[in-house]
């Protein structure tokens, strides 16, 4: 039974010679060779186009992009605070909105998109995104999630993956394991929460190729607040050759560590099904970033243990961690 | 402010007052929040200010304003998008009381950085814990050193009109600073007065339309904001923030000069009214509600033949530092009333004090001067306190200040 979904009026990019040349996100920032966050700006700010304001928050894709005032940003952009994001949406949709109708500007459809890391979108600043969503302003939030607060270092952070070594984390003779979170499955749970926010997605900046670009252009086509969540492999934090940024990507996809899907309308639409393509084992994954270098084999079946179950129990797989069916639990 | 006609016209040609309503400070600041036509309000309730927010649905509700009305999920959201709102070019509000006020410090912080232009209410009060709903003013304080506009009303009357003053001064773009306005909580938040309601035609005149100009984040002037400096420029930009505060002292002046001019002589002085200061040897200095007292106390000794004055401080930054020079030091004595207290500070006084005393220092002839820390919580300043408070300045004009020159009034001990 395929589900209904509502037509969505965007200019889909079909083939990678389709996409445009022009850049919005150009030379000028000093960001790690192999970084994917730089990817997913170049990607966001091509498939958005020149009728856009963005905001960033603090992190390394704003003291990296624009360090000793230099400046990538062909759009208008401007800072905002780490916890920021979605108030910084939601003040420039709402200005613009306001000067519209009163007319003191022209009437046409600027894009406004925020940009936070995992630290500052998914940990501090969820509050404030969560109110964005549930505005009925036509705003977008990208959370582009490296895995770490990269830009003081390294540090882990609610989204980093369980067991990893951070410098907030760093194994030791007593404790080979300092972060013990499971990763906070934030698109999920913002889908969740706000019922009328019609598209959240999860993607990455290289696979499938132009998948993310599509998405950015699905989100803002949709109309009200919307929010992609993109997996962002970061040679520094993750501790590999920068040539690999690309594979680790697929390969985190391809394990079903990270899920990747669309909620458009609340249905859930798989970008990869994992189920019937089948996943990788984590292993392939793990083994091929020093920052996992310390885990012994116990804790790559936990992984992989968990990694399971998000697949094979939850009632909608990799995207809501909700088990037995639809029967509530008999107490 | 281009007006060719200038006075002569404007108090014939339509009355520049709609009508006469007796409103609290909250409602006040709303009439005056309407009147300059503000696009984007954010909202989050914390007593005392509060109100000011209920106030305004209310006024968008009934169609008296087109703007957002946006119910945030924290004070940091609330400033964050006030600030944005600002930098796309839209006439932006916000406000809060204490703690609310300090949990989105941060963005008030940066909104001063970004140099924009937008105007902020505290209903000042005390911070926890433990919980307390009254007045205190370390609240708005804490903004001293953060590149803002700071001052006070000390009536309703006052408090709408210095949204509309605030605003022409904060855009100016000679200025660039956003504004923060403090009031009483309770004591004026809260407290009703009989006021004039200016006409919207005449708030025309005075307030222009908000422009930021090459600043300005929108499609068609693609500039970036704020990239990262780190210590190639950060002095530069200080300085450059310092300088509009200089500035700011001018617009001040000619702000207040147009608002006299259209509205009638209501500020004969920007920065701080003088009650009874002529021939005067004592004065009591304050900022806020506390005028009402105190002048009052002035009032009955003057009646005993004391030669007591009242200076009601308005503006604290940028803080009229000359102003207050040329007045101070013409009196024996001067204490200062702090609503407030600065920990562990010089003498450890409050925060007015250590400015006043600061700025009067250059002097060859200074006053004596000793500090009051009173009405902290919202704990009431009274006709007795102030006389108190006279009597122990006047004490310092025979004896010079003691050593112990701060006294806490009205403390249970
Ligand atoms: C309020 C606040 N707290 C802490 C910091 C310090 N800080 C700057 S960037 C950063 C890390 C942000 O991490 P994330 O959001 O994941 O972005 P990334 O650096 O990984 O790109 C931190 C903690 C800050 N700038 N502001
Ligand atoms: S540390 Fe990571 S996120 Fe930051 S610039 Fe380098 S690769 Fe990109
Ligand atoms: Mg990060």
């Amino acid at each position: 039974m395929s589900p209904k979904l509502p037509v969505i009026d965007f200019e889909k990019i079909k083939k990678v010679h389709d996409a445009p040349l022009e850049e919005f996100y150009t030379s000028g920032h000093r960001t790690c060779q192999g970084c994917e966050s730089a990817l997913v700006m170049r990607d966001f700010a091509k498939a958005s186009g020149p009728r856009t304001v963005a905001t960033g928050a603090t992190g390394c894709m704003y003291v990296a992009n624009t360090s000793y005032l230099t400046t990538p940003w062909i759009i208008p952009w401007m800072h905002t605070q780490l916890g920021a994001g979605g108030s910084s949406a939601i003040g420039m949709a709402a200005g613009l909105r306001a000067l519209m109708r009163k007319g003191k500007i022209k009437k046409e459809k600027i894009n406004v998109i925020n940009f936070s890391g995992d630290l500052g979108g998914g940990d501090m600043g969820l509050s404030g995104i969560s109110g964005a969503l549930q505005s009925d302003y036509d705003l977008l939030i990208i959370m582009y999630d490296n895995e770490s607060a990269a830009n003081t270092d390294i540090q882990a952070t609610g989204l980093t993956t369980y067991g990893a070594q951070t410098t907030f984390t760093p194994p030791g003779s007593k404790h080979r394991i300092m972060h013990r979170r499971w990763k906070k499955n934030v698109a999920a749970m913002l889908a969740v929460g706000h019922p009328t926010c019609r598209y959240v997605a999860t993607a990455s900046a290289t696979f499938p190729a132009l998948d993310f670009m599509n998405k950015t252009r699905k989100a803002l086509a949709i109309g009200g607040p919307t929010f992609i969540h993109t997996f962002d492999p970061c040679p520094k934090g993750w501790d590999f050759h920068p040539a690999y940024s690309r594979e680790l990507g697929e390969l985190g996809i391809k394990s079903g560590i990270f899920p990747l899907y669309e909620i458009i309308d609340g249905q859930v639409v798989y970008t990869y099904d994992a189920r019937r393509k089948g996943r990788i084992p984590v292993r392939h994954y793990l083994e091929k970033q020093g920052r996992f270098a310390h885990l012994i084999d116990e804790d790559v079946d936990y992984i992989q243990k968990q990694v399971d179950v998000m697949w094979n129990e939850w009632e909608v797989p990799g995207v809501a961690p909700f088990k037995a069916g639809l029967q509530v639990a008999a107490r | 402010m281009e007006d060719p006609l200038g006075v002569a016209t404007v108090a014939t040609a339509s009355p520049v007052w709609e009508r006469e309503e007796l409103l609290n400070g909250c409602q006040a600041v709303a009439q005056g929040v309407r009147l300059a036509d503000v696009d984007v309000i954010a909202a989050y309730p914390i007593r005392p200010y509060t109100e000011v927010m209920d106030a305004l649905s209310k006024i968008i509700a009934d169609g008296q304003l087109d703007a957002e009305y946006i119910i945030a999920d924290s004070e940091h959201s609330q400033f964050e998008i006030v600030k944005h709102a600002s930098s796309v070019g839209a006439r932006a509000f916000g406000g809060s009381s204490g703690t609310g006020w300090m949990f989105g410090f941060e963005a008030l912080v940066v909104a001063a950085t970004d140099r924009l232009p937008t105007l902020f209410i505290v209903g000042n009060r005390a911070l926890d814990d433990p919980g307390a709903f009254g007045v205190e003013h370390n609240d708005a304080m804490a903004l001293r050193d953060m590149g803002w506009l700071l001052c006070w009303a000390a009536t309703a009357q006052e408090a709408l009109e210095h949204v509309l003053i605030g605003y022409r001064i904060a855009e100016d773009k000679r200025v660039l600073m956003p504004m923060a306005l403090a009031m009483d909580g309770a004591f004026l938040t809260h407290s009703q007065h009989m006021l004039k309601v200016p006409a919207k035609e005449a708030v025309s005149r005075f307030l222009p339309a908000y422009d930021l100009g090459d600043r300005r984040l929108h499609p068609d002037n693609p500039v970036s904001i704020a990239p990262q400096v780190n210590e190639d420029w950060v002095m530069e930009l200080r300085r450059q923030n310092w300088e509009a505060a200089r500035r700011a002292k001018g617009v001040i002046a000619e702000a207040y000069e147009e608002f006299n001019t259209i509205f009638g002589e209501r500020y004969p002085s920007p920065y701080f009214d003088e009650f009874m200061t002529d021939d005067a040897e004592t004065v009591l200095l304050g900022l806020g509600a506390v005028c009402m007292p105190a002048r009052t106390a002035v009032r009955r000794l003057r009646e005993q033949g004391k030669k007591v004055g009242y200076i009601n401080l308005r503006w604290f930054r940028p803080f009229p530092t000359q102003e207050l020079r040329a007045s101070l030091g013409r009196f024996k004595s001067v204490g200062v009333i702090d609503r407030n207290f600065a920990h562990g500070s010089p003498d450890c006084g409050g925060i007015v004090f250590q400015d006043v005393r600061s700025c009067l220092y250059p002097l060859a002839k200074r006053p004596a001067m000793v500090d009051f820390i009173g009405g902290l919580g919202g704990r009431d300043l009274s006709i007795a306190d102030c006389i108190r408070m006279y009597d122990i300045t006047a004490k310092a004009a025979r004896d010079g200040a003691p050593e112990e020159c701060v006294t806490w009034i009205g403390l249970r001990e």
